[in-house]
């Protein structure tokens, strides 16, 4: 790791750290903890990537924790806005977008998760809760936007 | 900068002496020996505000630095703060508090009378002069958190087949084979091209001292590295008192077993002794701010719009414990220190640039998990008293608490402390289900879990309805494109807190920047 990189990080901060400790080593731990009293093996599979596959699994790992279970969102000083019956995702690329970069309250996640992950958590959410938009976002579609 | 023929430190003596501890900080700055710190002492917010008012928005550690200083100047201030109490993130979980986070999810802390978990901020490295300074004046008393404890784990599922090995350890290994490695280097003469004899002599008299060599220079089974990393049967008295020297890892074994990641952290300067926390929870700092200017706050206050004119701000808000209709507050100036995630939702009258800025910066996701053990088994069993065990199980730590060795009663540990997929993980399931995950993967490290657990809280930090996140996530680019433009005043509002500074995640980027955006502010008022 060049000085360079290390100032870039401690600029960044505690979390930058903690992030350096897996990354300095060059080797990320990857493998799934099955120790772990788990129904689902994927789950917390890596610091640096879920392990999750299909639409469902990936919106109970991650976007549950703001959205919410039903996708009906939350209120408290801010709102995480209700995913549910939401025109906004009408357009396939929005959503797409806002899981790679991020937006606001919102972290990236596309660093967390391959181009399929992408996609199937967007379709996932674009078709269920009350959504019924069946144009199905491609692959490509989240490789184009990265 | 180069001085011959007198040292620093006495020319250092020597301004100090003739000139005054003003001219010799910034001489000292200028020397490289202050620059550990921006925190010039107690500010000087000199000139008359005329009657000035100021709106305070958020009643953190920033909001109440600035109330405190701003009354102090003559200004008459306000602030409204969402939560029911003082501190925003600076905050400590105890027994009989109840907590409820977004979505609903309530839990009520079942901890025993003085435990506590700080699920936000809990240290403060001595280099924080801000923080310190307004601990010391307002009498936060201190203790030292235990960064580093070479009796503590450090722990791979994957490696020494899964048993932790004490930080000593780890330590001693992944040094003594560094030396060996080169003083055999010198001793082949690989380095005579570019050290010289005299720096060679001294650099093998190093590595032996420094690595646990033994006189041949080896990193074996001695009393000379056993004393680095412990013995097989320490040194005792009597009869029975001769050491058993230990047998070091092989150099393979630590190399491949990669515990030496976590060996680095404590060498930080984020990190580095003399690290503090306040006796009692990360709270009573805050809590001691507020009792400094507890009548000018309304707690159970939701800020809806911000609205500046050339002749003041208006804030409108809610109460959120007795609702009714919108009401509003104006005053001539305002601070906001309202973290971005929730600012950005926040309709508010500021230019495109300083907006631009409030939207382009992401929170970071965290968790932690608070357990308290029916004994202090890591102390009773482990001889562990304070500081971290380290893993790459999902919980990346375990948090030994840094007072009350030795109390025959309960204990708290922060039994997980994540960033990244796991913190989003963590966030998505409910609070109780957080605690299963950590007690399963904490008993990877201590059995004495399932036997002893007694009851747990969960924070993930995007549920926390104050913030919506646990801290600014700034990248090199959207600092470049964005900070300036946050931090500069707009008409007659400025912002401040962790996140209009380089320093985020840390109370002292908070202090720091309100001592920063209160100084603008006052000029532009003395001058009006």
């Amino acid at each position: 790791m060049t000085v360079t990189k290390i100032r870039a990080l401690k600029a960044a901060g505690l979390t930058a750290l903690l992030t350096a400790l897996y990354t300095i080593a060059g080797t990320l731990p990857h493998a799934a903890h099955a120790q772990a009293s788990d129904a689902s093996s994927a789950a917390f599979a890596s610091p640096r990537h879920f392990g999750q596959k299909d639409g469902a699994a990936l919106y109970q790992a991650i976007c549950q924790g703001c959205h919410m279970p039903d996708a009906k969102g939350a209120t408290g000083a801010g709102t995480y806005p209700a995913l549910a019956a939401n025109a906004n995702l009408e357009t396939a690329g929005y959503p797409v977008a806002m899981v790679l970069h991020g937006q606001r309250a919102m972290p990236a996640i596309g660093e967390f998760l391959d181009d399929d992950q992408v996609a199937a958590v967007v379709n996932y959410v674009r078709t269920h809760f009350g959504n019924h938009y069946t144009d199905a976002v491609t692959v490509a579609d989240v490789k184009a936007a990265r | 900068m180069v001085l011959s023929g007198m040292k620093r430190r006495d020319l250092l003596t020597l301004i100090g002496t003739v000139a005054g501890s003003a001219v010799m900080y910034q001489a000292a700055t200028s020397l490289g020996l202050a620059a550990e710190t921006t925190y010039k002492g107690p500010i000087k917010l000199d000139g008359n505000p005329k009657g000035a008012s100021i709106l305070i928005l958020g009643a953190g550690v920033a909001g109440l630095v600035a109330a405190i200083e701003l009354r102090k100047a003559g200004y008459k201030v306000q602030v409204l703060e969402y939560r029911e109490k003082a501190g925003g993130r600076s905050w400590s979980l105890r027994g009989g508090d109840t907590y409820t986070e977004l979505g609903g999810f309530k839990q009520t802390v079942g901890f025993d009378q003085g435990l506590y978990v700080n699920p936000g901020p809990w240290r403060i490295p001595y280099h924080h002069r801000a923080v310190l300074d307004y601990c010391h004046r307002y009498g936060v008393a201190l203790e030292p958190f235990n960064q580093v404890n070479y009796n503590a784990y450090l722990h791979s599922a994957k490696a020494y087949g899964g048993k932790p090995q004490r930080f000593r350890e780890i330590q001693a290994d992944y040094h003594g084979h560094v030396a060996e490695l080169l003083a055999k280097l010198t001793g082949q003469k690989a380095l005579d091209g570019t050290v010289s004899k005299e720096d060679q002599e001294k650099l093998l008299e190093s590595l032996r001292a420094w690595g646990g060599l033994d006189k041949n220079y080896a990193y074996a089974a001695s009393l000379e590295s056993s004393n680095l990393r412990g013995y097989d049967k320490a040194p005792g008295g009597g009869m029975d008192g001769a050491p058993v020297p230990s047998t070091p890892a092989s150099l393979s074994d630590v190399m491949q077993g990669g515990l030496w990641r976590y060996l680095g952290m404590g060498l930080h300067d984020e990190f580095q002794s003399t690290i503090f926390q306040p006796v009692g929870g990360m709270d009573q700092f805050p809590t001691a701010l507020a009792r400094e200017v507890k009548d000018l706050i309304r707690f159970n206050t939701k800020v809806t719009e911000i609205h500046q004119d050339d002749h003041g701000v208006t804030v409108t808000y809610t109460d959120t414990v007795k609702g009714g209709a919108p009401q509003t507050a104006k005053a001539d100036w305002c601070l906001c220190t309202i973290p971005l995630s929730v600012l950005s939702q926040i309709k508010l009258n500021v230019g495109p640039k300083m907006a631009n800025a409030i939207s382009a910066v992401p929170y970071e996701a965290a968790a932690k998990v608070g357990l308290q053990f029916k004994r202090r088994f890591w102390e009773q069993d482990e001889a562990i008293y304070g500081g971290i065990s380290f893993t790459d199980l999902p919980i990346a730590m375990i948090g030994y608490p840094n007072s009350g060795y030795g109390s025959p009663g309960k204990g708290v540990l922060l039994g997980t402390y994540v960033f990244g997929a796991y913190a989003m993980e963590y966030t998505a399931l409910p609070p109780e289900e957080r605690i299963k995950r950590a007690l399963a993967y904490g008993a990877q490290i201590h059995p004495q879990y399932a036997k002893e657990f007694d009851n747990g809280v969960a924070v993930g930090w995007h549920r926390v309805p104050w913030t919506l996140g646990c801290h600014a996530s700034w990248t090199e680019e959207s600092r470049a494109a964005h900070y300036q433009d946050l931090c500069q005043v707009d008409g007659r509002i400025a912002l401040a807190g962790e996140h209009a500074s380089y320093i985020t995640g840390w109370q002292e980027g908070a202090v720091l920047s309100s001592l920063d955006a209160i100084s603008r502010l006052h000029k532009r008022v003395v001058a009006a």
